[in-house]
């Protein structure tokens, strides 16, 4: 392995600060090479350049980035101890709380809306002093894959502007494909860190469930949700979980221990005896030929670097899906609930003389997409009387046998991998009033939410069939999230080595 | 499962609050039911001997002690209100004329 | 709306109710924790703060925001459970009651369904018979559970500030999310004639319970404790009747005048032929009568799931046997233990219960005072001082020592108790022990004979017409002779002595 402890990073765009990896951009920072407020103006420099076609950012936050990345000059200038990612710029997915700054989750229903408080991932950036950029865009509520669902207009993919970004968080993916941020927070109920990921060829990371805290995340599905990193390398995206991750009190759900070293993780990139399994059930019908090709060819690349490939039999997988399509809806219909136009949002009166009822129903009718209302109706039908021990009981039983699964695979091998989407990014509109159809890009990704354990993606190659982005999963046992680092950047680092750049490099300019 | 029929379309929508137009009610009650068949395969699973999971995490007693903490000024708590009156939150009349 | 008074016209008696009907009676009594901040989250409890100024994006249900268990609520309800003879459960869960209403931010509450922490438990009430004797009744009780509390709501417009008729309506959420326990009674059933008192008594027993365990401050006037009750009526022998639920009945004389005027308005309707609706009804202090409200025959369907934003309560049964250790006796049995040791009937207990001092009694007979002393003292003089300053008794800074001391001084004749009055007045207002007031006010009785002579002869040339009727023989006269005299000597006379000299001095004999 000749991975440096920079991460892999292209020695050619040394000048050109978009380009850089987030370790590169702090160190640089860190040494006074460049300041914080010139690293800050590129990016704004590129959002104004490209964001009109890509359409990543709901919100450019610009006065306060540049007024947070002058204080880190000036704190660097006084010889103040910086943070790791110090001065570095990211891309906030819009569901996360952020005071004072527009939060509306991709919906008309929170359009206008201004948190008075800060989700605590929002404290933890601001405490490590990165920049936040401005807000992303992202499926109205975290509900869907591609972004069509958001209220205010798609994403577009950087690798063709024609095609989607993934979803729900295409929106902060797009971001760090298109070089507007280095760094970005998505969030991951059935996979929308890690299909953007897979679909525009950077790299996702859905942390251990309880490992991040969720206070401030506007819940869709709270037993599934988790927020995680989004960046170009998966040592970027260790720096970066390893300043969102950790105990937090206002999060009933948190996990109260150590957060692995995945910084360590990603540094030493060694698969060397590694058992790596094969999930039977995440390949095969369903996956395009050009999908597959590129991740047997990075199995091999596995192999090479020394891993024990093993296949693992997890059959409950094949349920994961529906059970997904149950506790997901389940959990939002009650979550959304709260955005009725009374306390805070869009409020639909017409003619002022309606009552209550009416005007909740009536501003939850116009202030909500399909999608939206679909999941909501959905989940209302499957947690009414005479219908839950059919549907919810039953998908929670299905998540325990998944859970069995995962634990009885995790007692063969160390790390478990698949393809991470089924197909690369498909056309704009493709399926968009097809919900099934959407619903199968999180085939692969979905198993991992439901059982609360680990997984990352990263780009392995395009596919031979479009030239398009593909991904590969690892997925790790709860709390184990560093040996997705020690596999992730492993891989990378090989990849690297053969291709003599980051994937990202080879999508067309904008 | 039998097919979600027009009216079950429209009880679940006036539960949860949504006042769909007619056309719409035809639309989802086809779509809901292309979903809930396919997701029925859940039922047909033998799972009597099953704990049923709803969280992923095995914590118990998460609690905080009894303390008071200020929380948002009165200005901020109402900032984002439609509506206000006197301090409070104005909202329509509860009861719909019967 | 019409249909909200249709009063039945014939009306039947109570008495002439219970010949032909058996009530059964079921009481769901909500208490309010006086924990210092709400159930999930850190705002304050304090009652009459302005509107909206405790509250915070918890418990306004901001998008984003998450509960946290109060551990004292769990502790309260724990010790509530453990006073009503209940299990409590080992592991159990908050789930989600979803329904829409402007009062609840989220749209649901977090409450229990079908995992409730206490369950299956009893309280004897003492029930008073119409004779003044008293009889044992055990109420069973099914369950206890912690929920929390909804916020407020004030009716505008319209003629009556109610509900009916109002224009629009304000919500102040500083109550919403305030811990709320609700304890649910087995069905009640063979208390005929006295269903009412039952009820009466039972909430009155459990207001006592909750009181000696300092778990709320149960004041029915400011709504933390409120009573539903449910009736039923069924010809004696045949299956329970129709069910209606007489919603928050706020004061003990209510929660009897309630249930009395239901079983009154549903024998009037059972005689006509008619049928009982299961539906909300709705008390009036004023009428003493309940009106129909939301029919409960389109039942809601509460979509109860296990709320996924919290984790499991598991009591840590050593923990539990610890607080059960600290459980005071039931207060009636206490009480009823008490007026035997003191010789009083249960009625002296019942006033001294209802003047707030039994406990300051219990305190001075703790002290070494005579039980019928300091009974004498508290629900009389001291009381009044109480009144008359306007605070509770129990702040009057009175000791059992004085008491003592003030008790010893009249039986050597020292004192009377006029000015023993004085005695303590001084004392309350901080001039000192006893003795000093005695000393300082020169309060001892006058023994000095010729003092009393020389006031007896001043008295009577004062009053020269009634020293002249006393001569004559009218011995009744001397009563304003020793008025006098008290006067004259500020009350510091033995008077029946006085009373002696003056018949003496005028020469005639009583």
């Amino acid at each position: 392995m000749n991975s440096t402890p920079k991460g892999p990073v292209n020695p050619d765009m040394a000048a050109d600060l978009i380009r850089q990896s987030a370790r590169v951009l702090a160190e640089a920072i860190k040494s006074g090479e460049v300041s914080a407020r010139e690293v800050t103006q590129a990016h704004l420099d590129r959002i104004g350049a490209v964001d009109e076609r890509v359409h990543a950012f709901l919100h450019v936050d610009t006065d306060a980035a540049l007024a947070h990345a002058d204080r880190v000059d000036v704190k660097r200038a006084a010889g103040e101890q910086l943070g790791d990612l110090a001065g570095v710029p990211l891309a906030l997915k819009d569901i996360l709380a952020m005071k004072g700054v527009p939060t509306t989750c991709g919906s008309k229903i929170l359009q206008g809306w201004l948190p008075p408080y800060d989700s605590t991932i929002v404290e933890r950036l601001r405490a490590a002093d990165i920049i936040i950029l401005g807000k992303t865009n992202m499926d109205e509520f975290a509900m869907g894959s591609s972004t069509e669902y958001s209220a205010y207009g798609p994403s577009h993919n950087p690798w063709d502007l024609n095609r989607i970004p993934g979803g729900s968080g295409g929106g902060s993916a797009a971001a760090v494909a298109a070089f507007e941020a280095p760094l970005a927070i998505g969030t991951d109920t059935g996979g929308s860190i890690r299909q953007p990921a897979a679909l525009t060829g950077t790299v996702g990371v859905k942390p251990t469930y309880g490992s991040v805290s969720r206070y401030g995340l506007v819940a869709l599905a709270s037993s599934l949700d988790q927020a995680g990193p989004c960046a170009r390398t998966v040592l970027d995206a260790a720096y970066l979980h390893s300043v969102i991750a950790g105990h937090d009190p206002h999060d009933s759900t948190s996990i109260n221990a150590a957060v692995p070293d995945v910084v360590a993780a990603a540094m030493k990139a060694d698969v060397r005896g590694l058992r790596i399994g094969l999930v039977k059930q995440l390949s095969g019908a369903g996956y395009q030929p050009g999908v597959l090709q590129r991740f047997n060819e990075a199995v091999d690349v596995l192999a090479q670097l020394g891993a024990e490939i093993v296949e693992v039999d997890c059959p409950h997988f094949d349920e994961a899906m529906s059970a997904y399509y149950l506790i997901l809806p389940s959990e939002c219909s009650s979550n959304l609930a709260r955005f009725d136009g009374m306390r805070y949002g869009l409020r639909v009166q017409d003619g002022g003389d309606a009552g209550v009822e009416t005007v909740m129903a009536d501003t939850r009718e116009m202030g909500f997409g399909p999608e939206v209302k679909r999941r909501i109706m959905l989940g209302t039908y499957a947690l009414s009387s005479g219908y839950y021990d059919a549907y919810y009981g039953q998908a929670q039983k299905i998540r325990t046998l998944i859970i069995e699964d995962f634990t009885r695979a995790f007692g063969q091998v160390d790390v478990l991998v698949s393809p991470t989407t089924p197909t690369t990014a498909f056309p704009l509109g493709e399926k968009v009033d097809d919900p099934l159809a959407m619903y199968l890009n999180d085939i692969a990704t979905i198993p991992v939410n439901l059982a609360g354990n680990c997984a990352l993606s990263l780009p392995i190659g395009l596919s031979p069939a479009d030239g398009l982005p593909v991904g590969l999963q690892v997925m790790a046992p709860t709390m184990a999230d560093d040996r997705l680092y020690l596999v992730g950047a492993a891989l990378e680092s090989a990849l690297f080595d053969r291709w003599g750049h980051l994937l990202i490099e080879e999508a067309p300019a904008l | 499962m039998s097919g979600i029929t027009r009216a079950e379309v429209a009880h679940l929508a006036h539960l949860a609050r949504l006042r769909l137009a007619e056309e719409e009610i035809d639309h989802f009650a086809g779509q809901l039911d292309v979903i809930l068949q396919s997701v029925a395969s859940v039922s047909q699973i033998a799972t009597q001997d099953i704990t049923p999971t709803s969280h992923p995490l095995p914590l118990v007693n998460v609690t905080r002690a009894d303390v008071v903490v200020p929380g948002l000024s009165h200005a901020e708590a109402l900032a984002a209100a439609p509506a206000v009156e006197d301090g409070r939150f104005r909202v329509p009349r509860i009861l719909d004329e019967e | 709306m019409s249909s909200a008074h249709n009063h039945v016209t014939t009306t039947v008696s109570f008495d002439e109710a219970l010949t032909r009907y058996d009530p059964v009676i079921g009481l769901e009594v909500h208490v309010e924790l006086g924990t210092a901040s709400k159930m999930f989250c850190a705002c304050s409890t304090e009652f009459g703060a302005p509107p909206n100024t405790q509250v915070c994006p918890v418990c306004l249900a901001l998008p984003g925001a998450m509960p946290v268990i109060n551990a004292k609520a769990v502790e309260s309800i724990i010790r509530m459970g453990l006073a009503l003879h209940c299990s409590i459960a080992t592991w159990c869960r908050m789930a989600r009651k979803n329904y829409f209403y402007p009062d609840m931010p989220k749209n649901f509450q977090i409450s229990q369904y079908d995992e409730p922490i206490c369950t299956d438990g009893w309280l004897d009430v003492l029930v008073p018979n119409e004779d003044g004797s008293t009889e044992l009744v055990r109420v069973e009780i099914e369950r206890v559970h912690l929920e929390e509390d909804t916020g407020k709501l004030t009716h505008a417009g319209g003629a009556t500030g109610r509900i009916h008729g109002a224009d629009y309506s304000l919500v102040d959420y500083n109550r919403a999310g305030i811990p709320l326990v609700e304890i649910v009674t087995k069905p009640i059933t063979g208390t005929a004639a006295l269903a009412p008192a039952v009820a009466k008594a039972y909430v009155a027993e459990l207001r006592d319970i909750m009181r000696d365990l300092g778990v709320s401050d149960v004041k029915m006037e400011e709504g933390s404790l409120r009573c539903d009750a449910n009736l039923s009526l069924n010809i004696p022998g045949d299956a329970w009747g129709t069910r209606t639920e007489t919603k928050n009945v706020n004061s003990l004389r209510s929660v009897e005048r309630a249930v009395r005027s239901e079983i009154e308005r549903q024998a009037a309707v059972l005689d006509k032929g008619g049928v009982i609706r299961q539906e909300t009804r709705h008390f009036h202090e004023d009428t003493g009568v309940t009106t129909p409200g939301r029919s409960k025959e389109e039942a809601e369907d509460y979509r109860y799931f296990p709320e996924p934003d919290l984790v499991p309560i598991a009591p840590d049964p050593a923990w539990v046997e610890k607080l059960r250790a600290s459980i005071p006796q039931q207060p009636s049995l206490r009480r009823a233990g008490l007026a035997t040791a003191w010789g009083i009937s249960a009625f002296d207990m019942e006033s001294l219960v209802n003047a707030g001092v039994l406990a300051l009694v219990e305190a001075a007979v703790a002290d070494g005072v005579a039980p019928d002393t300091a009974r004498k003292w508290w629900a009389g003089e001291l009381l009044r001082q109480a009144n008359d300053r306007g605070v509770p008794p129990q702040e009057l800074a009175v000791t059992g020592a004085d008491i003592l001391r003030v008790d010893e001084l009249i039986a050597t004749g020292a004192l009377n108790d006029q000015l023993a009055r004085q005695v303590f007045d001084g004392v309350l207002l901080g001039e000192g022990s006893v003795d000093d007031v005695v000393a300082a006010r020169g309060l001892g009785v006058v023994t000095d004979e010729t003092e009393l002579l020389a006031a007896i002869d001043q008295a009577l040339a004062d009053q020269p017409e009634v020293a002249e009727k006393i001569r004559a023989g009218k011995i009744a006269a001397a009563g304003a002779i020793v008025g006098g005299v008290m006067k004259a000597t500020r009350g510091r006379a033995d008077a029946s002595r006085v009373r002696e000299l003056i018949l003496s001095r005028c020469e005639v004999s009583g």
